[in-house]
């Protein structure tokens, strides 16, 4: 950190930099090597590298050059109950840049009824518009039917989204039922997508919501008690229930408890094809501030699935995240002023929902797990950074400091601590729900897209210079299982002789029973009629016709009954 | 094999010449109150002393002439002759020979000699019946003249069986099962189960308690062991609370059976199963579920279909393992949020089996009920070639096609994962099920057990060593007694209670065939297969109905028995956890900090599309509300002055009074 020339921050090109002297950090190794990049690529990597004249050095001695963070879900512009988050694309990837994540996937919220393409357009528009930092997008589908799949299509082959979020939570309003998940996941997997839930049970909450208020419970406390724990784990089993008969793979947002993160883990050991995402506010802190007196202080840890109250779990899911079985953590930022959050002030279920955590998701990473020895440095950049680049397919592009990728570069200081606090953060909220938080690790650099935008504890960005990255189908760390699974797993008929046996004779063959609350008698033994049989002899005809190739058995014993055998014509 | 039988037969023996002469000792069973052994009590009960002293041996050749008298067309059924010679019988006492042999309906009975076991403990003792109560157990009874004496010798005496899952009347598309509550009770005798809880089932709109009456009534007349009543709700809305809360509180029901399978028939959300719970738990009933995801089966049954399978093979294929779990990782959810006790039925899997495991682990109140079928067999004959076989079989959840299910199941009954054995009887012909030959989905769903449950259960499970006795009376009565609250007068030999009275012989081996079963149907999915253990002797209320492989029951002879809500077995618990868990609010100030300008949009801006709601709950509504209209005026002012019963049930007048919304 020695001298720089003036930056030329209006080039898209970006800086000619060397990062000299830096332990170069890749989820799967470490080593010690010098990077040059040129044009936002990283050109050479190695020792003694031959570099033009007049190329910015940058020391990196003693530090760590890691791939800049991927923050897997944001949400910077998706209104809630009307309103905008306080922090747009442009506030947020500026917090997010200082934090050291380089690259952000955000969320596009479809409102039902509305077009999936429209909506991707708005938010590409804003992003290109106001971004700092390079963007993703992810498809929130509120109400599914099966007329989206052309949009389906178009945004997957056309416009790089290969992932869909679905929830299962808010009832009424964005939840998709079972069948429209089961039927959801089976499109998305044709197209090579992946399919993301809100898992938690809305039937439930929804329950909950209005006992608690007609127990006069209004606080943001009723939030939590209302979400407890369970209707999230019981969501997460049903979701990865739904995903494994549909052969989709699945990826859990916001794991927020110790028992959804264990579902998840179990359902990994028994090899689905699932991935857990937990988020900053969980891994750092718990939610014993629902109760505190501070209205606003309460409020502003609202979200879906809440933050949990058992204080243990913070630890558990950074252990989990150690061992793999969660596999990315994100910040699920979505910010929200207290004046914002204060239109539920005498209602709980009207709290717009999100927290902050885009700009210290690293930080509380690395304090949490790396500096307590839970987690290696290459550990540490694969869950920050490179096992999302995987799984939603842009990686090596990102994720890796490798000589091709995107300069995306941190460098990453140890040694420094850094205290949180509302005056000091990036983000236009007044409040931070990590508040007095001091965390180890910090970022001394970053470089995004070749530019350096944080150095000197400067931060130097432009409105705008994100680019949308387009993402591919069929990432192959997901789907290679899939695609061999969907081979495997033809179901196949038993080839026997066509049952001849006498049937029985009923009177109804519906098997779904109109709602129609007709006064069948209770139980009442419905006796055979005469003019059914007719029917059914002359369908005889054509049923057997079709199966005539098919060998009959000869042992099975033929119970002719007098009336000829009566048949029942397939369904199918 | 025959090692372990004779082993039992070692085990069983020695106590008979060794606690005889030790069981006469003053310091024994003190515990039994006024019946204890009492020194110098001989005197007054030579009937018994004799026999006592000679021992099971001597007593067989006065006997056997009475057996040949009652036995007479006795077909013992699949039992090698040996084995049937060891048949217990009537002993007379050597007194009063007479009084016995026209006591075929006599009133008194005294078992001997026998093992009493309960799910506690067991113990060496008699046990003296009269009017269909145990009125004594204990050592040296002092009991009447004219008493019957059956010679248990050395066998166990066991509460009778309750197979807390039969359906001997459920309608399948207007079919009923071959196996009415006449022919399903006699199996359910013939193999130890002295009472079965049948479930009601209605249709969607039909009216609970009419179909709870029509069941009764088909009872009452057919039933040959005592009975109770489930009743399934076929779908939820306000119509059916004040239902519900007349059966529980007049009728004796205190178990109802909600579905989570069942797509756009039977199935409910889950906020309906919320509502649910949360008004049965107030009634303090048992919450029963059926677990299954229905609408994935929905889905995958379509897919299946689709691809051109319609066998047997359809059905496990479209009803995997994993929607089974799932569902009853829901409902413990479900229960626990509202703090219920859940009931699941039919636990059939594996991995449901693990997940109620858990739950219990973590706290949660709830049963779970692994069947006949699910402990005998596997699902591997769904593919068999013989589409009359592969469809007997068919039954929901369905039988696993892993194996080692069975043992699992075992497994974890003996060490009290899971609680009750049930059978879930429901018998269709070969005729019947054909119905669905070219399209699984419209197999009837059922499979036979009733009979060969107990069997089963001390077959694969007290035979192997998994499970001692006590606990093999535990899952096949206590527990079932307990949680159903009839304990207790049934599931346990104690003074007082009903004389529903097992002796079991370890040592039987049965062939199970269908040939020789009581069920009517023409395939029993146990077909071949040995099992040990059997019911040498049953009596029902006092009287025996089976003998030496010998029926003897009579039509209409069951009885009802009511059940009261909140067990204590299942709700104390809940009563404790209600009184923990109240929450409360946090006491803060006002909130007079600025609020963002907030444009009110409704809350719930989807109307139904979104909603998991299956058709079948939708209700008409524009008509509706006029009806509604009308009637709130002159109803309200007929029943002002009546202080309003909430179960009560409105008969519509003519003029066409015809909802009952408004009351409640």
């Amino acid at each position: 950190m020695s001298f720089q020339p003036k930056k030329s921050s209006g080039r898209p090109a970006g800086d000619r930099v060397i990062i000299k002297g830096g332990k170069i950090v890749n989820d799967d190794q470490s080593f010690y090597a010098d990077i040059y990049v040129e044009d936002g690529i990283i050109k050479q990597i190695g020792e003694n590298l031959i570099v033009p004249p007049n190329v910015k050095t940058i020391d990196a001695y003693g530090q760590l050059v890691i791939p800049g963070g991927i923050d897997g879900n944001t949400s910077l512009h998706a209104p809630q109950k009307g309103q905008k988050p306080a922090d747009d694309f442009y506030q947020g990837t500026r917090a997010a840049l200082s934090g050291g994540t380089t690259t952000i996937i955000d969320h596009v919220l479809v409102e039902p009824g509305t077009s999936l393409l429209s909506a991707f357009d708005q938010w590409r528009e804003m992003g290109e518009k106001m971004a700092c930092c390079d963007f993703s997008l992810h498809m929130d589908i509120t109400r599914w039917h099966e007329g989206l799949y052309e949009e389906l299509e178009t945004l997957v082959k056309d416009e790089g989204v290969n992932s869909f979020l679905f929830f299962m939570a808010y009832k009424d309003k964005y939840q998709s039922s079972d069948s429209q998940l089961y039927e959801a996941f089976t499109i998305l997997r044709d197209l090579g997508a992946i399919a993301q839930v809100h898992a938690e049970n809305a039937d439930i909450i929804d329950e909950e919501q209005k006992k608690l208020l007609s127990l006069g419970i209004t606080g943001p406390e009723g939030h939590v008690l209302s979400h407890p724990e369970e209707v999230e784990t019981e969501a997460v089993y049903r979701a990865i229930t739904i995903a494994k008969q549909a052969n989709c793979p699945l990826y859990i947002t916001k794991v927020m408890s110790k028992s959804a993160a264990d579902v998840i883990a179990k359902a990994r050991k028994k090899g689905m094809v699932v991935y857990g995402e937990p988020v900053t506010a969980g891994l750092a802190i718990d939610g014993s501030d629902y109760w505190s007196k501070d209205w606003a202080t309460a409020a502003a840890l609202v979200m879906s699935p809440p933050l949990n109250p058992d204080p243990s779990t913070p630890a558990y899911l950074t252990s989990l995240l150690a061992c793999g079985d969660l596999q990315v953590t994100s910040s699920a930022q979505a910010s929200f002023s207290t004046a914002q959050k204060a239109v539920g002030k005498d209602d709980f279920t009207l709290i717009p929902e999100g927290t902050t955590g885009v700009e210290e998701r690293l930080s509380v990473v690395w304090d949490r797990a790396v500096s307590t020895g839970k987690m290696d440095e290459n550990e540490f950049v694969a869950v920050t950074s490179t096992n999302a680049a995987k799984l939603f397919n842009i990686y090596p592009r990102k994720g890796r400091i490798a000589v091709g990728s995107d300069a995306d570069i941190v460098i990453w200081n140890p040694k420094e601590t850094r205290t949180v606090s509302a005056k000091t953060h990036n983000l236009t909220v007044e409040v931070n729900i990590l508040e007095g938080l001091e965390f180890r690790g910090v970022p001394s650099v970053v470089m995004s897209g070749g530019r350096i935008v944080l150095e000197d504890g400067k931060l130097n960005v432009t409105e705008g210079s994100g680019r949308f990255v387009p993402r591919k189908a069929f990432p192959d760390t997901v789907y290679k299982r899939i695609k061999a699974r969907s081979k495997m797993a033809e179901a196949r008929g038993v080839p026997r002789g066509n049952y001849d046996g006498p049937v029985h004779d009923v009177i109804s063959m519906t098997k779904s029973v109109p709602p129609t609350p007709t006064t069948r008698g209770p139980g009442c033994p419905k006796t055979m009629t005469g003019p059914r049989n007719l029917h059914q002899s002359g369908f005889t005809l054509a049923g057997t016709q079709i199966d005539d190739h098919i060998p009959r058995r000869s042992t099975q014993r033929i119970v002719a009954p007098p009336g000829g055998r009566s048949n029942i014509t397939s369904l199918s | 094999m025959s090692d372990c039988r004779r082993q039992w037969n070692r085990e069983d023996e020695l106590p008979v010449y060794l606690a005889g002469p030790i069981s006469t000792g003053p310091n024994q069973r003190k515990t039994y109150g006024m019946f204890s052994s009492v020194e110098g009590a001989f005197e007054s009960k030579t009937i018994d002393f004799e026999n006592y002293a000679v021992g099971r041996k001597g007593s067989r050749t006065p006997r056997s002439g009475s057996r040949e008298r009652l036995l007479d067309a006795g077909d013992p059924a699949g039992k090698p002759p040996g084995e049937a010679a060891h048949q217990d019988s009537h002993s007379n006492s050597p007194e009063e020979p007479d009084d016995a042999q026209t006591g075929d309906e006599s009133e008194k009975l005294l078992i001997k000699g026998g093992r009493v076991v309960n799910d506690d403990r067991s113990f060496y003792g008699d046990v003296f019946i009269e009017d269909g109560l145990i009125k004594q157990v204990g050592e040296n009874l002092v009991v009447p003249g004219g008493v019957k004496v059956i010679e248990a010798k050395g066998r166990m005496i066991i509460p009778g069986g309750i197979d807390v899952n039969t359906c001997l009347m459920k309608p399948f598309m207007g079919m009923q099962p071959v196996d009415d509550f006449l022919q399903g009770t006699r199996a359910a005798l013939a193999g130890g189960t002295t009472m079965i809880i049948d479930h009601v089932a209605p249709q969607p709109g039909d009216s609970l308690l009419e179909a709870f009456e029509h069941w009764q009534e088909a009872a009452d007349k057919k039933a040959c062991c005592d009975y109770s009543l489930h009743v399934d709700i076929p779908q939820w809305d306000e119509n059916v609370k004040d239902e519900l809360e007349q059966l529980v509180q007049d009728k004796g029901v205190n178990s109802f059976q909600v579905y989570m399978a069942y797509k756009d028939l039977f199935q409910m959300t889950d906020s309906q199963l919320y509502e649910a719970f949360s008004f049965l738990k107030q009634l303090g009933a048992v919450v029963l579920v059926h677990a299954e995801n229905g609408d994935l089966i929905a889905q995958e049954q379509k897919k299946i279909l689709e691809m051109g399978i319609t066998g047997p093979e359809g059905h496990p294929l479209s009803r995997p393992e994993e929607l089974e779990a799932e569902a009853v990782f829901r409902a413990i959810t479900l229960g626990n949020r509202v703090n219920c006790p859940v009931y699941i039925t039919k636990v059939m899997s594996k991995s449901a089996a693990d997940t109620i495991a858990q739950a219990r682990r973590k706290g949660s109140v709830v049963f779970g009920e692994p069947i006949t079928a699910s402990l005998a067999a596997d699902g591997s004959n769904y593919w068999s070639k013989n589409w009359a076989k592969a469809a007997a079989y068919v039954t929901s959840p369905p039988l696993s096609p892993d194996p080692t299910t069975p043992d699992h199941l075992h497994t974890m009954l003996a060490c009290g994962d899971l609680q009750v054995v049930g059978s879930s009887h429901s018998a269709y012909s070969i005729s019947q099920k054909a119905i669905g030959k070219d399209d699984f989905t419209l197999i009837p769903e059922g499979t036979n057990g009733v009979e060969e449950r107990m069997g089963f259960v001390w077959d694969k499970a007290v035979a192997m060593g998994k499970m001692d006795e006590n606990q093999f009376v535990a899952v096949t009565s206590t527990n079932a007694a307990k949680i159903f609250n009839l304990y207790p007068r049934k599931g346990r030999i104690a003074v007082g209670s009903d004389a529903d009275v097992v002796i079991w012989d370890p040592d039987s081996v049965k062939t199970i065939t269908a040939k020789l079963q009581q069920s009517a149907a023409e395939y029993n999915i146990f077909e071949g297969l040995e099992c040990r253990g059997g019911p040498a002797l049953v009596l029902s209320q006092g009287q025996i109905v089976y003998e030496g492989g010998k029926l003897q029951v009579q039509q209409g002879a069951g009885r009802f028995i009511p059940r009261k809500p909140f067990p204590d077995y299942a709700y104390q618990r809940i009563k404790f956890r209600n009184q923990v868990k109240a929450k409360q609010a946090v006491a803060r100030g006002v909130y007079d900090g600025p609020v963002h300008d907030y444009t009110p949009m409704p809350k719930y801006i989807t109307p139904a599309p979104s909603a998991k709601t299956s058709p079948t709950s939708h209700q008409p509504a524009p008509i509706r509300n006029l009806h509604q209209s009308n009637f709130s005026l002159s109803g309200a002012q007929l029943d002002d002055n009546i202080p309003r019963r909430s179960g009560h049930r409105i008969v519509a007048p003519p003029g066409g009074r015809s909802n009952i919304t408004s009351l409640g």
